[in-house]
């Protein structure tokens, strides 16, 4: 065959969203699970606690935030092991484009279907919470910047745990410290709200570590991704 | 053009090889053969530079693979034990997808055209997971004709294929080389390919 057409970089990254949505939408158990559990760990809160308006506002933003970063790490695991397993992924290491580009279409689909729904589930459940509607907007505003770095530093720890058993639990513990500063930014900003402060610095914070990460979290997690196919 | 110089390997404490040394030049093909363990699949995998060599260079139009990188990786085209095909997509997509991430644009008609060329006429659309073991072989073989490199490495490409499979494959190698492409292969079984002088390599 003659003349073949190239694909272009941005071309490529599609490519990489675009099959592991249509991946993510034939396995929809694994998309829901996750959900599921968010809304789940949420929702416990109010019956465990108890009925106290007051408690339950102040404890809202925490709680949407605690049950968000345990929810990403239940399927992040899944990330890169599939397509370790069934060589896929051998194969996008000898594709002639840059790793970094591939593992970024993987983090982008990645938060499309487990950071994405989260967001937008957190207005019902911050209403379960009785939670102010700016503060509510804070939350969500925070949860959109914060849960891209959660997949991105995530998929970090998912590369360099890939392949080995009881990888999952390894990799709770080597990510959940690394994320400790998105979730410190966006409990801050609810609470700044809600106590009649500005929520700016610290949804500005957030904006800088979700810029950090989109620079440098690919090409780490290409680094480790190399490593661990040896 | 792929020159390997003094290559030694090793997996764990165990010493694969050592001072290995070929060059592979366009139109020819070299088949690597040895015992169960002698290290074939290693030296194939640190071809495609997934394993490092202990010592030695791999030397690819005069320049190191590691240098090269991207640039050797857009010219060679590596089928390993693992299909890389998804369960859940079809053959269709799947080509699609693996000429895509080898950064060939394949449409439709193309991707069904090298399809039913290696027989899986009326599969193309039915998930991999209900086709048959030597069929999934066949979707991810049909790569070899989404692309156009110059260097195939072919890890085993002949297990679970039938023997009219296996005179495909035969006939895709003779065009490849034909069109003065390289060929470095392993396999248990034989693989004839007219006209062409077949190198070996023994590994022990």
């Amino acid at each position: 065959m003659t003349d073949m057409k190239r694909s272009s970089m941005l071309g490529l990254l599609v490519l990489v969203i675009r099959r592991d949505l249509v991946l993510a939408m034939r396995r929809r158990a694994d998309v829901l699970t996750t959900l599921i559990f968010f809304v789940m760990v949420v929702s416990l809160f109010p019956l465990g606690v108890g009925p106290e308006m007051s408690m339950l506002r102040k404890m809202a933003a925490g709680v949407l935030w605690v049950a968000a970063l345990l929810s990403s790490m239940l399927s992040l695991g899944r990330l890169f092991s599939a397509d370790y397993l069934d060589g896929t992924l051998e194969q996008m290491m000898l594709a002639p484009q840059s790793l970094s580009m591939l593992v970024l279409g993987k983090m982008v689909a990645h938060w499309m279907v487990s950071g994405l729904p989260l967001v937008l589930m957190a207005p019902v459940l911050g209403l379960q919470f009785d939670m102010p509607a700016q503060a509510l907007g804070v939350l969500i505003l925070g949860l959109l910047l914060g849960t891209p770095v959660l997949s991105m530093v995530g998929a970090i720890g998912a590369a360099l745990t890939l392949g080995l058993r009881g990888g999952g639990v390894l990799l709770s513990l080597l990510v959940l410290p690394l994320c400790i500063p998105v979730l410190i930014f966006g409990t801050g900003a609810v609470e700044a709200v809600s106590t009649g402060l500005s929520a700016a610095s610290h949804l500005s914070l957030l904006g800088a570590l979700l810029v950090l990460a989109l620079v440098f979290t690919p090409w780490v997690t290409a680094q480790a991704l190399r490593i661990s196919m040896e | 053009m792929l020159e390997v110089s003094n290559l030694a390997c090793s997996r764990g404490d165990h010493r694969l090889f050592s001072g290995l040394s070929f060059a592979l030049h366009p139109g020819q093909i070299m088949q690597v053969q040895g015992a169960n363990g002698s290290g074939k699949t290693s030296l194939l995998r640190t071809l495609c530079g997934f394993l490092m060599p202990d010592e030695g260079a791999i030397i690819w139009r005069g320049e190191n693979i590691r240098e090269l990188d991207e640039d050797y990786y857009a010219e060679m085209l590596y089928l390993g034990h693992l299909n890389a095909i998804k369960d859940e997509l079809s053959a269709l997509e799947n080509l699609r997808i693996s000429a895509g991430l080898s950064g060939i644009e394949l449409d439709e008609k193309e991707a069904i055209t090298a399809l039913r060329r290696m027989g899986l006429r009326g599969r193309e659309r039915l998930p991999t997971k209900v086709l048959s073991q030597g069929q999934r072989r066949r979707v991810a073989l049909a790569r070899l004709l989404a692309s156009d490199v110059k260097l195939w490495i072919l890890d085993e490409p002949l297990t679970a294929l039938d023997v009219g499979a296996v005179a495909l494959i035969q006939e895709l190698v003779a065009e490849h080389l034909a069109r003065q492409g390289m060929v470095i292969f392993t396999t248990h079984q034989p693989l004839q390919v007219a006209g062409v002088e077949m190198r070996s390599l023994s590994l022990s």
